[in-house]
């Protein structure tokens, strides 16, 4: 027992070790290029709050989407052995259906904001109930069935608003985008803290992190347990369907307005990028979500770092690639093993020099 | 699967081809019944043919990898670097030839280190493609953010050689008779997909893809090289994706950072159509070459029944796309519990 609960500990940390080596990198490469990069000093934004600013809180608060998405996205790869790729055109739409209801009141208080944010989240639901059913009755790939609204979703959220970008002016909205007077953290951050114990209460409260990874890792074993592998992993796509909606509205409320072309574009790929560097196998199986939190961090870190180097926003890309091919071969099986059996050596080596020295 | 043909139906591979093939045949007789227009002119199939040469052959080379079990999705990506390359080295005085071989050698530093990484360090596919298509565009953007244009005699002629075929021309509104065109891209389209046929049916190679993509230990077991089988694999996507791009370059005539934006989506799309199976082991270039003409035939139908909105072209499209991955998980799920 001790010794099974002493792999789980080793598994574990083994697997945020590549996630945390590369933010510690990527602090010290950021210091020693620029001392003063993480300073944070309180300033006065254009609403007249009070409000922390520096490089480090823009990077915190720039992630917080991708965050969300990662935390939903962990879920559907653990379950699904696959990933969802239409999670940035399901955000247009869930941010096309929030501004379309806030619209359709004539004053924009709490409540019509409360009740676009629930139908916003029925919407995601159902198409993350789409994705999930054709994933999990009909057997098709997840990439695959994903594939159906990465390709037609964004036109989707085009027809909620007849094709225009209607744009909403209000406190709430700048609220949850930006600040809440008197607080001088950003919004998204809280927000993602907030799903984050959410995710973490449902795992303590309920048997969902288990059942996930049974499914995940042996799905004939999971149903003949009675597991019904079916619903879990609907389930895991309507969850994912919820952060969707969230990071979706978060997206729509920073710029105050609906872009169906260009909100949380190419998201995707990113988000499947944070699960991956978090350490979690993209097969499926076990999973770790504070890992996926820490690889969006790491992309936003080296997005803002590559744009405080002065590179232009296009060329960021290219960049991005050679860090995370590098980042990938140092958590390869392969590389891993190597390392891990030139680690054994060097431990039985000195073992052996006590042995002798204590001998002689 | 071989050695069984004579009493095996139809496989799975077949199977899903023939469906696809039969759709499509379907689809074009009722857009030349209730359309007709230009569907009557068999200018609109080589329309087709010419606007997406460079995309037939990139799906081609996705099956390849689709087969062994793998995913690229760097393809479009690649093609688009390739094109931007190709451009400024014609427009910097080089040569034709040269141009041909700098695409293809594009392709395969592509494929060489794509495969090298993912089947020799074990590291999954679709985050190597990710970090390859994110480098691919990137670097385009590099190399020119803004769009260039090819300025270059022997190009040009080479761009302009199209293939007439008189016979099979219409007459214009003006009585003028209009000749049947195809480009020279089409002929390496055709090539290239008559290569990766013999390539999957006949050769031992072409078998291993298959046997490595169905159940790798058993693979292994027969004596494949697993890790070679899989490594050449991406190497011949990156080549073809080489290619696409000196034929997109051929079509195009300009290099532009958002080529082929979205060619990889399309070319999944094109296999998954035509019946290539993202768990590998099943699929056929023929079903692929269909599925880029089904895919295109869709939006040609939606764009001629008068929904010019762009948005119209993606919905429709993933309607056809969810009415096939159904049709497929349906007709799959049925032969296997006929089989039990």
């Amino acid at each position: 027992m001790k010794t099974n609960s002493k792999k789980l500990f080793a598994g574990g940390l083994g697997q945020l070790t590549i996630p945390l080596i590369a933010i510690a990198l990527l602090v010290i490469f950021n210091l020693i290029r620029d001392p003063s990069f993480f300073s944070i000093n309180l300033s006065q934004n254009n609403d007249g709050n009070i409000v922390l600013a520096g490089n480090l809180i823009s990077i915190i608060n720039g992630a917080s989407e991708l965050a969300i998405l990662a935390m939903g996205m962990t879920l559907v790869t653990a379950a699904c052995g696959g990933q969802d790729i239409s999670v940035g055109a399901a955000a247009a739409i869930a941010g096309d259906v929030f501004i379309k209801v806030i619209k359709a009141g004539s004053v924009i208080n709490a409540g019509i904001v409360i009740l676009a944010f629930l139908s916003a989240c029925l919407v995601a639901m159902i198409f993350g109930a789409f994705n999930g059913i054709l994933v999990a009755v009909f057997r098709i790939q997840p990439m695959i069935a994903t594939l159906i609204l990465y390709t037609c979703g964004r036109s989707i959220a085009y027809w909620i608003n007849g094709g225009a970008t209607p744009n909403v002016k209000s406190s709430i909205l700048s609220g949850i985008g930006s600040f809440i007077p008197g607080i001088p953290i950003p919004t998204p951050v809280l927000i993602v803290a907030l799903m984050a114990i959410i995710f973490k209460l449902l795992f303590r409260f309920t048997s969902l992190e288990l059942l996930t990874q049974s499914v995940g890792i042996n799905e004939s074993a999971a149903k003949l347990n009675g597991i019904n592998t079916t619903f879990i992993k609907i389930l895991s796509f309507v969850i994912l369907g919820v952060c969707v909606c969230v990071a979706g509205i978060i997206g729509t409320s920073r710029l105050g307005l609906i872009n169906h072309e260009t909100l949380l574009l190419d998201v995707e790929m990113d988000a499947i990028l944070a699960v991956a560097i978090g350490g979690n196998s993209l097969g499926g199986g076990k999973f770790k979500i504070s890992g996926s939190i820490i690889g969006a961090y790491v992309i936003q870190m080296l997005t803002t770092t590559l744009y405080a180097m002065k590179v232009s926003s296009t060329d960021v890309k290219a960049y991005k690639a050679i860090v995370i091919i590098l980042l990938v071969v140092i958590g390869s099986p392969v590389v891993k093993k190597k390392f891990d059996k030139l680690v054994r050596q060097r431990i039985s080596l000195k073992k052996n020099d006590s042995k002798g020295a204590a001998q002689a | 699967m071989k050695t069984k043909k004579f009493k095996e139906p139809l496989t799975n591979t077949q199977l899903l081809m023939t469906i696809t093939i039969c759709i499509f045949i379907g689809m074009y007789l009722l857009a030349m019944g209730i359309l007709g227009g230009g569907f009557l002119h068999a200018q609109q199939i080589f329309d087709m043919l010419n606007d997406n040469a460079s995309l037939i052959i990139v799906s081609l080379g996705l099956t390849i990898v689709m087969i062994g079990g793998g995913i690229d999705i760097s393809v479009g990506a690649v093609t688009s670097l390739t094109v931007m390359s190709c451009v400024l080295y014609l427009n910097r005085g080089g040569s034709v030839v040269g141009s041909i071989l700098l695409a293809i050698a594009i392709g395969l530093a592509f494929g060489i280190v794509q495969g090298l990484l993912i089947s020799y360090l074990e590291i999954q596919p679709f985050i190597v493609t990710l970090a390859g298509m994110f480098f691919a565009r990137g670097f385009t953007t590099i190399l020119s953010v803004d769009p260039q244009k090819v300025d270059h005699a022997g190009f040009e002629v080479l761009r302009k050689a199209k293939l007439e075929i008189p016979w099979l021309g219409y007459y214009a509104g003006n009585g003028n008779l209009v000749p049947a065109r195809i480009e020279l891209g089409v002929f390496v389209a055709l090539l290239c997909f008559v290569l990766v046929f013999i390539l999957l049916k006949f050769l031992k190679l072409g078998r291993a893809f298959y046997a490595i993509g169905g159940n790798q230990t058993s693979a292994l077991m027969l004596g494949i090289n697993v890790k070679f089988t899989r490594f050449i694999s991406y190497l011949i996507c990156g080549v073809l994706s080489g290619i696409s791009g000196f034929v997109f370059t051929m079509h195009t005539g300009a290099g532009n950072a958002t080529n082929a934006a979205g060619m990889e989506m399309n070319a999944i799309a094109s296999s998954i159509i035509g019946g290539t199976l993202l768990t590998g082991g099943v699929g056929n270039p023929i079903g692929t070459f269909f599925g880029a003409l089904t895919l295109t035939t869709i939006k040609k139908i939606v764009v001629s029944s008068g929904l010019n909105d762009p948005w119209w072209q993606s919905i429709t499209t993933g309607g056809m796309l969810c009415f096939f991955i159904l049709l497929q998980s349906v007709v799959l799920s049925k032969r296997s519990k006929k089989k039990k």
